[in-house]
């Protein structure tokens, strides 16, 4: 028998779960939310996307307080209080964390620090970290436990040297050197910022580039300025083996020009991640799985089992906290018998680098991939006034147009600021503006936006600061 | 090197239809011609003929899945397609033996392909494999009114479908007096097991197809019996003695024949209404449409120029229409320019009904079962055989003393097969 039972539970509190909870507060329902961490807010905002970027403020101002010297400004070099950083970051945690539970309170969510195991389609038992274990019905739920970093077992040495993002992120010490496993957006950015604060990092990458995914155009000047930034970046080579030794983590490496054998103070494995469908009795409600262990949902984030639905990381990919965050609105509208589906062109992806690397919907080689006739536009941040006054001109800004209509399909963006500098992009593609609509919006000068707009109006004739000569 | 065929025609206005089934498989060889699969578009299933010969080597579409016209749907090799054709069954082995490096090659030309095809997130096409150019609060508004946005033309740049075009589409298909959006429903599971069972294409059109009559048209229904005693016992005669294979002389052929001459009595039956211009639109042909119940769901195939047909002629392609509806072959020219519709449940039961109109259409006939009933005829008691007619109308066009009028010429016409002659 249950000792309780709620309209709606929401197992995970990340930027699907809390979202959810809240939205389904707003619409009359009676609500609970689990999650098992001691502060509400998922990988996200303990382990990801926020902590990163805290400390990547950080590195940006030690990398440009270097940089300041060349236009007239020398700082002398940066102290580092580790102890103290490590306290500015888990401050921004703690505040936000403390924002979602009065959030919660406010909106009459009832939030519960525990583990949720699933024994039928409508029961849940909670175990709280004090040993309690209680058991919830519930009407309806949303499963949005997320993902974790994928650790293939050669690399679990269980020693506490080899880390995944998690560990990179605690930032335990400054190690002298680090080795980074997988030149994703994850690897890159915490290589920045142990580069940042002094470690010589060396990245291994499996495939060709850097960013396996993303437009070539734009991974260029990252990758020029990381080269200068990191110790080594290693491409087409394979991490064969680790071993843990009194001097370090000796990796054995299969790549041309590689040293076959190198030692590093502290590995990060950053190969991707893999969503969270074990270990909470998902089987138990009969809710079927794809083989990557994704919950099958259709449009409406609906599982096959009706009454329940799944968001986030665990629906699918791409793994990307607004994509969950949006997917949180879809189900709850849904399950309240709205026609509310998951119908987006666009979904902004960010790597928050230096510089930034940002896009939205389709890109030049996946239009190539599906044979869909595209035009290419690009704007070079040379041309821009803004980037000028950075001293940050490697940026470029991509369109693909529809060739027929100049709509704008997708727009690439590298350069400062990119991640900021999506949002216009992505509600042009998402509401299907055409170069002209964007070429004649007016944009605020001097900002790296105009580049948006001049980059349209080489759509369908000539940007004020480009000019390329007519072919005869 | 294999080669794309495209569905390139789907039929006139057809934006988009679903792989009903598909009747070749990788391996086949095809002809010219060759019907590869059916598609079903909101009017009709309709077989996809290939316009080339060769061997089938990969398939882009899925059992179900959308295309839209232009869409690549297989890919062939026209270099095999000779070899079966010129060889026959037996021999075909050894040829086979010698045509099989070219195979390979074409083999891994198709497996890059599908390599490709399967990183692709939507299927791989050579034409406008786009999003619809709307924003998602035009997508949401399309949704919630039940519109398919495909269908809706964009008056933005580039084609862009606004707020507005989504609102203008909802009021043209609802009369302008604003259509009704069918709250919520409840969680029929809290109450017992239920299942959901999708809707065909089909079905789709012919739901949203009477919504639209039902809420443009002001319906009313005449309902009369017809005496048929005589025709009815002269038709059996007539099909007792009927040669063998000839066509089968339904009431519901001579109720086509009876309607016609009606229609020419009263024009109005045999009209459309525009609204906007304030006019009737008067057709000078007879086009007569019968409802079809198939498995499938209801068509509604059209005999054309039925005025200018015999009984039996009338008989003949009535047979060959319902067939092909069953058969789900009906071609889109099978269901359009209808003037009149005739839908009958006389082979099930019933005294009466209200059939909804099919717009445009400004009228319509249903025909219940016959049954035997006591009348006074001459002041005796006599057992006559009585056939329900019910005649549903758009009351703007026709006013009910027509209606009445029309009805019992039909009655008279059905009870005295002589009328129907000279009429």
């Amino acid at each position: 028998m249950a000792d309780s039972q709620t309209e709606l539970l929401v197992l995970g509190g990340g930027p699907g779960g809390y979202p959810a909870a809240f939205e389904a507060a707003d619409h009359g329902m009676k609500v609970l939310l689990v999650d098992e961490g001691a502060r509400p807010g998922g990988v996200c905002l303990n382990r990801g996307c926020i902590p990163s970027k805290a400390l990547l403020h950080i590195a940006k101002l030690i990398n440009e307080s270097h940089e300041a010297s060349e236009w007239g400004l020398t700082f002398s070099s940066p102290k580092i209080d580790l102890a103290k950083l490590r306290d500015f970051k888990n401050g921004v945690i703690t505040k936000l964390s403390g924002g979602i539970t009065e959030l919660s309170k406010v909106r009459g969510v009832k939030l519960v620090a525990a583990r949720g195991t699933f024994l039928d389609a409508n029961t849940v038992e909670l175990k709280h970290a004090d040993g309690k274990i209680e058991r919830v019905s519930f009407e309806k739920a949303i499963i949005a436990t997320g993902s974790s970093p994928a650790v293939p077992p050669m690399f679990q040495l269980g020693d506490p040297r080899v880390m995944d993002s998690t560990g990179a992120l605690e930032l335990a010490d400054i190690p002298g050197s680090l080795l980074v496993v997988g030149g994703g957006y994850i690897g890159l950015e915490m290589g920045t910022v142990y580069a940042a604060l002094g470690s010589k990092v060396t990245v291994v990458e499996l495939t060709s580039g850097l960013l396996p995914g993303a437009d070539r155009d734009l991974v260029r000047p990252l990758q020029k300025r990381l080269e200068k930034q990191f110790a080594a970046l290693h491409l087409n080579t394979k991490v064969e083996a680790l071993k843990a030794t009194k001097a370090g983590i000796e990796a054995t490496l299969a790549g041309e020009g590689v040293a076959p054998k190198m030692t590093f103070d502290r590995v990060l494995i950053s190969i991707g991640r893999r969503p969270n469908s074990k270990g909470f009795g998902l089987e138990a409600t009969g809710v079927a799985v794809d083989e990557k262990g994704f919950i099958k949902v259709d449009r409406q984030l609906r599982s096959s089992v009706p009454h329940i639905f799944a968001i986030g990381d665990i629906a699918g990919e791409p793994m990307l906290a607004h994509k969950a965050t949006r997917e949180a609105k879809i189900a709850v509208e849904a399950m309240n018998g709205g026609k509310a589906e998951f119908d987006n062109i666009a979904i902004p992806a960010v790597v928050f680098t230096d510089p930034e690397i940002a896009w939205c919907g389709l890109m030049e080689h996946e239009a190539a991939a599906r044979n869909i006739e595209v035009k290419v536009v690009k704007f070079p941040w040379a041309a821009s006034g803004r980037a000028t006054t950075l001293s940050r001109n490697e940026g470029l800004t991509k369109l693909i147009i529809d060739p027929k209509t100049e709509r704008v399909l997708g727009v690439g963006l590298v350069g400062v600021n990119a991640g900021e500098m999506i949002a216009e992009a992505t509600l042009a593609v998402e509401t299907a503006a055409v170069a002209r609509d964007l070429a004649e919006t007016i944009h605020a000068h001097p900002t790296l936006s105009e580049t948006l707009m001049e980059a349209a109006e080489s759509v369908f004739g000539q940007a004020t600061h480009s000019y390329r000569p007519k072919r005869s | 090197m294999s080669i794309e065929f495209k569905a390139d025609n789907l039929g006139d206005g057809v934006k988009s239809g679903d792989v009903a089934a598909i009747m070749v498989a990788v391996g086949d060889v095809i002809q010219a011609g060759h019907i590869i699969m059916e598609i079903e578009t909101d009017k009709a299933v309709l077989p996809l003929p290939c316009d080339k010969a060769g061997k089938v080597t990969q398939l882009l579409v899925k059992k179900g899945q959308t295309i839209t016209p232009g869409q690549a749907v297989l890919m062939l090799d026209p270099v095999a397609a000779g070899v079966p054709s010129m060889n026959g069954g037996a021999k075909s082995s050894a040829t086979a033996a010698v045509a099989s490096p070219p195979a390979k090659t074409t083999n891994t030309v198709v497996a890059t392909s599908a390599a490709a095809l399967a990183k692709a997130p939507l299927p791989a096409s050579s034409g406008r494999d786009l999003p619809l150019p709307a924003g998602p609060a035009t997508r949401r508004l399309a949704r919630e009114l039940g519109l398919n946005l495909a269908s809706i033309s964009g008056s933005g740049s580039g084609g862009r479908i606004t707020l507005e075009d989504v609102a203008r589409a909802a009021a043209g298909s609802g009369g302008g007096s604003g259509r009704v959006v069918e709250p919520p429903l409840p969680d029929f599971s809290k109450y017992g097991e239920v299942e959901r069972v999708a809707f065909s294409k089909l079905q789709k059109t012919s739901a949203n197809n009477l919504s639209l009559a039902w809420q443009v048209i002001p319906h009313v229904t005449q309902h009369d019996l017809s005496d048929i005693t005589e025709t009815e016992a002269l038709r059996k005669r007539f099909v007792e003695n009927a040669a063998k294979g000839s066509p089968k002389v339904t009431m519901t052929v001579l109720a086509m024949k009876a309607v016609v001459a009606c229609l020419k009595e009263f024009p109005n039956f045999n009209s459309s209404f525009d609204s906007a211009k304030g006019e009737i639109v008067q057709k000078k042909y007879f086009n007569i449409g019968i409802a079809v119940d198939t498995p499938n769901g209801l068509v509604v195939p059209v005999v054309k120029h039925v005025d200018q047909k015999s009984i039996l002629e009338l008989a003949a392609e009535l047979t060959e229409l319902a067939t092909k509806a069953r058969d789900r072959k009906l071609q889109l020219a099978d269901m359009q320019g209808g003037t009149f519709t005739i839908t009958t449940l006389g082979g099930i039961g019933g005294t009466s009904f209200t059939p909804i109109v099919n717009y445009p259409e400004v009228a319509i006939l249903g025909m219940s079962r016959s049954q035997k009933q006591l009348q006074l005829v001459d002041g005796n008691v006599t057992e006559r055989l009585m056939l329900p007619l019910s005649l549903s109308y758009d009351h703007r066009v026709v006013n009910g003393a027509d209606a009445a009028r029309f009805t019992v010429k039909l009655c008279n016409m059905l009870s005295s097969a002589f009328s129907m002659l000279i009429g």
